[in-house]
């Protein structure tokens, strides 16, 4: 068993589904939450023989919609980690609940506020309201975090410029040490997009203006933009996330959750029922050299970090990268590759220029 | 066979006034093919042919007729084809005028008509389709009688499709046409009125004897290429390939050249032999130059080499087309491909992708030019992107166009023919409700959407006829279409200086629309020369990111960026630019319409 560093563990269980969801999730199970948790440790058992790692990820779903002793029991048993985020809806948190996750070795929070508009909160279908994202975070400080990260959407039906920037000033004013500041994605055939589709194509049109907002106001803000979508205060960027962002192997357990280990990416089976019953039914994805180098460029590139290119030159096209350069996207240092300024606002396509 | 007895006709016909089912009612009445035997149409040998309604190669068949030998000759049905059609005619001491009695007579009718009484034919006046209930004889009798100065009364009424009335044509053609009236005694004259390919024979001449005769394994040349060969087998067709030792004089039929090219054996030329040759080649013969000018890029780059043996092999059945290889920046590899006509055009462009299997890109077609430089030299130009920037003047082809129309559509096919810069010729009533228009107009003009815009301006009621009538100067220039900066040779073009301005604002915002933003502003440009005249901006994209990506996500999104740069590879580049393939389809299609 190769030496793991990156752990996540998903939790599925939410009060309610929200319309742009596409994650695995369970509304409506509650009473399984214990025997979930049970299949998580066995799991966890299975892949893992207790050493320390690096980070853990409590991802969902909505982990603290967990009943709190499971989840306590859970986090009990986890090895120790630098880092142990766990993911949090706004109106889960209360005093008790911060208490008891930072008791139980829990040291960052991901708190899911999206918007600090009413009614775009309600187009998101999200139960919480401003207020308690606010308070949530207070009472998250008051329990000690000091590492906590705020997510924003943007390009929702109904959003406004001066929404998003009255968005970004909340957020700010709150002072996290790192927020994650999301298009919405609206795959097509949701119910979401059906219900949205004339408003969402507005909406398409002025990304563009909104991300350029969201990265001058945060990095005038003081924030680092140290990957696409994600901005932190120095020192305090996810160093789970860093994770994928590198290219490092990660073991993920639990419904739906996907591992990638040795040159294997493998999904667990997303039926719960499944699950419970230990079938993870795995979905085994082979890696070869070419794949996963593309895969290094593709995220390593979404980071303001030099690339190390290391193994990596037969994964670029020659051609596409003198363009890049030439456009004034990229920067080839030899030994790293970096993207410029302009060229991180057009990563996906300055990527796709540059991978072979 | 006695000269006397022999009788050589063609059937001239409009499309679908029953040019082939005549001749099917013939080979039947005469035996020369069982029902049983017979395919639908006999002589129409090629798929597309039949579908089209139209014959392109001429051939020859003998029928025997109450002790004559009947020689039907079949031209090719279209204007495009006008020179073998007037080849095929010198064959020929009469022709049957066809005409449906439905509809009257049509401008290729007309056209044809003309062309055989030049030819000195004796002509023999046939309305068809007797038995349709819309059909008026009469009307349809005078109308021809008035055309050819005849008694409408000697215009025969029949029904091809049932039978009706083709004892009488063939009596007619016995009784009213000449029989050959060549010198047996004279070194051998035969005209070439047709050829074709057989990939284990070669060369196949179709010839109609003028003088002399000729004889199995007998040394031959032609008289105006100077090629020459043995004749492997002399036969007729009746209608099977029917091998004889000897053609005689006024007899057609064909000879085994064993040449392998048909390009060294050209309709018009004369056949004589290498013992004794005669002193001088029949007349009229043309070596017929392409008018109509296109560039043929494969779709996909891969299938370049399949082009390239398709148009050989076309080639070999077809020695008006001519091509060569040409390179574009934008589109690739491919051929510049010269034609008779748009009908031509259309019919290689079809049977290389219904024949071949092979997707296309085809350049608007454009015509040839003839070009004066500032230094006096003189140039013959096919393709736009080598018309000189510098020219002193430059001369178009023109032709004389001829359009059959009901007279309350005279106003619309006037307006159209002001709008494509034509000059007014004449304009005669055929009878009290049909008239007769002729014009002189630029052969650039029709060779884009005029069939269209003449079938869409008059109901469908106009028949349309032309023959390219010599050159002439014109105010013409060359409209380059630069992208990011860089020409694409693809599309420039060739167009009168009053619409010069429009047709550039067309492609410029057509391609604004059709080329996707990309990390850089794209300037699209119409120039003549150095001067702009009509611009456009496909704006940088300012942002191309996927939103998130983390653990679960990287399978998925690593496959929307090997998408991402598939869809890259397909795009064509011009200079740093990628435009889609389908930019270069819908500019092209600007104006190339539908054909008709």
């Amino acid at each position: 068993m190769s030496t793991i560093r990156h752990l996540y563990l998903h939790l599925p269980f939410c009060a309610h589904r929200c319309g742009y969801c596409d994650f695995v999730t369970a509304t409506g199970r509650d009473h399984l939450h214990g025997a979930y948790v049970d299949a998580l440790l066995r799991e966890l058992e299975e892949e893992h023989d207790g050493s320390p790692v690096d980070t853990i990820f409590l991802g969902g779903g909505t982990p603290t919609f967990t009943a709190l002793p499971e989840l306590l029991r859970l986090l009990r048993a986890l090895p120790t980690a630098r880092e142990l985020t766990v993911e949090a809806n706004p109106e889960t948190v209360t005093p008790e609940l911060a208490r008891e996750l930072r008791a139980a070795g829990v040291n960052r929070v991901s708190l899911g506020a999206q918007t600090f508009q009413p009614h775009l909160l309600r187009v998101l279908e999200r139960r919480a309201t401003p207020a308690d994202v606010e308070s949530a975070f207070g009472r998250l400080r008051e329990a000690g975090f000091d590492n906590l990260s705020l997510d924003l959407i943007y390009g929702i039906p109904g959003q406004t410029p001066d929404q998003l920037a009255a968005d970004l000033e909340r957020a700010i004013a709150l002072g996290p040490e790192h927020i994650s500041a999301y298009e919405l994605e609206a795959k097509p055939g949701t119910r979401f997009t059906i219900a949205h589709g004339a408003e969402l194509e507005r909406q398409a049109e002025q990304m563009e203006d909104y991300f350029e907002r969201v990265v001058a106001t945060l990095t005038g803000a003081g924030y680092r933009w140290y990957e696409t979508a994600n901005f932190c205060r120095e020192g305090k960027r996810a160093e789970h996330n860093l994770g994928y962002w590198l290219g490092r192997d990660y073991l993920g357990l639990g419904v739906g959750a996907v591992s990638t280990l040795e040159g294997e990416r493998r999904r667990n089976t997303p039926r719960l029922a499944k699950y419970l019953q230990g079938r993870y039914d795995r979905e085994i994805e082979l890696l070869d050299d070419g794949t996963r180098a593309r895969e290094r460029l593709m995220l390593g590139l979404r980071l303001d970090e030099p690339l190390p290119l290391r193994g990596l030159r037969r994964a670029l096209d020659a051609e596409g990268l003198a363009r890049a350069e030439r456009l004034g996207l990229a920067v080839d240092g030899g030994e790293t590759l970096a993207l410029t300024e302009r060229g991180r606002f057009l990563g996906g396509a300055v990527t796709a220029e540059i991978v072979a | 066979m006695d000269q006397a007895r022999i009788r050589n006709f063609s059937i001239i016909a409009h499309i679908d006034h029953g040019k082939s089912t005549l001749a099917d009612r013939i080979l039947e009445l005469t035996e020369a093919v069982s029902a049983r035997e017979m395919r639908e149409q006999v002589l129409d040998t090629m798929e597309l042919e039949r579908e089209r309604g139209i014959t392109i190669k001429a051939q020859a068949v003998r029928v025997p007729w109450k002790g004559h030998e009947l020689n039907l000759i079949d031209t090719p049905g279209h204007v495009d084809f006008t020179y073998e059609v007037s080849r095929s005619l010198q064959a020929c001491e009469g022709a049957l005028l066809v005409v449906d009695a439905a509809q009257g007579i049509e401008a290729q009718t007309l056209a044809n008509a003309y062309l055989a009484i030049e030819n000195g034919l004796e002509i023999v006046p046939v309305a068809n389709k007797i038995d349709l209930p819309a059909a008026d004889p009469d009307a349809t009798a005078v109308e021809v009688a008035d055309l050819l100065g005849d008694d409408p009364a000697r215009v025969l009424r029949i029904s091809a499709k049932t039978g009706d009335g083709v004892a009488d044509v063939l009596d007619a053609i016995v009784e009213r046409m000449p029989a050959p009236d060549g010198d047996p005694e004279a070194p051998a004259r035969a005209l070439v009125f047709d050829s074709s390919y057989d990939q284990y024979r070669g060369v196949l001449a179709f010839v109609r004897v003028v003088d002399g005769s000729f004889a199995t394994r007998e040394g031959l040349r032609t008289m105006a290429t100077d090629t020459r060969f043995d004749a492997e087998e002399l036969g007729v067709f009746s209608p099977a390939m029917t091998p004889v030792e000897q053609l005689s004089v006024g007899e057609v039929g064909y000879v085994v050249t064993g040449l392998k090219d048909v390009s060294s054996l050209r309709v018009g030329d004369t056949l004589t032999s290498v013992r004794r040759p005669a002193e001088k080649a029949l007349p009229g013969y043309k070596d017929v130059k392409p008018m109509v000018f296109a560039g043929l890029f494969p779709t996909d780059s891969d299938d370049y080499p399949e082009l390239r043996d398709a148009l050989e092999r076309l080639k070999l059945n077809d020695a008006a087309l001519v091509y060569e290889p040409e390179t574009s920046q934008a589109l690739g590899f491919g051929f510049r491909c010269g034609f008779l006509g748009l009908l031509h055009m259309e019919i290689v462009r079809e049977r290389l992708e219904r024949e071949f299997d092979l997707d296309l890109l085809v350049t608007a077609p454009n015509v040839a030019y003839r070009v004066k430089e500032k230094d006096g030299d003189l140039v013959e130009v096919h393709n736009p992107s080598e018309f000189p920037r510098e020219i002193e003047e430059v001369e178009e082809p023109y032709v004389a166009a001829s359009i059959i129309v009901p007279k309350e559509h005279v106003g619309a096919v006037m307006e159209l023919n002001n709008d494509r810069r034509g000059t007014f010729g004449k304009l005669e009533y055929l009878s009290p409700e049909r008239v007769h228009l002729t014009y002189e107009l630029p052969l650039a003009e029709i060779v884009l959407d005029y069939y269209d815009q003449l079938k869409s301006r008059t109901r469908g009621y106009a028949s349309f006829d032309y023959d390219v009538a010599g050159f002439k100067p014109g105010e013409l220039v060359r409209v380059d279409v630069l992208v990011g900066g860089e020409p694409v040779d693809a599309l420039s073009l060739i167009v009168h200086r009053q619409f010069a301005y429009d047709r550039g604002r067309l492609l410029v915002d057509r391609l604004r629309e059709e080329i996707p933003r990309q990390m850089f502003d794209i300037p699209i440009q119409a120039a003549i020369g150095s001067r702009v005249i009509a611009r456009e901006t496909v704006k940088a994209k300012r942002k191309d990111v996927l939103a998130k990506c983390y653990g679960g996500d990287i399978t998925r999104k690593r496959k929307l960026l090997e998408k991402q740069k598939a869809g890259k590879k397909r795009m064509k580049q011009v200079g740093s630019v990628e435009v889609p393939q389908e930019a270069f389809l819908a500019v092209l299609n600007i104006g190339q319409g539908q054909k008709s």
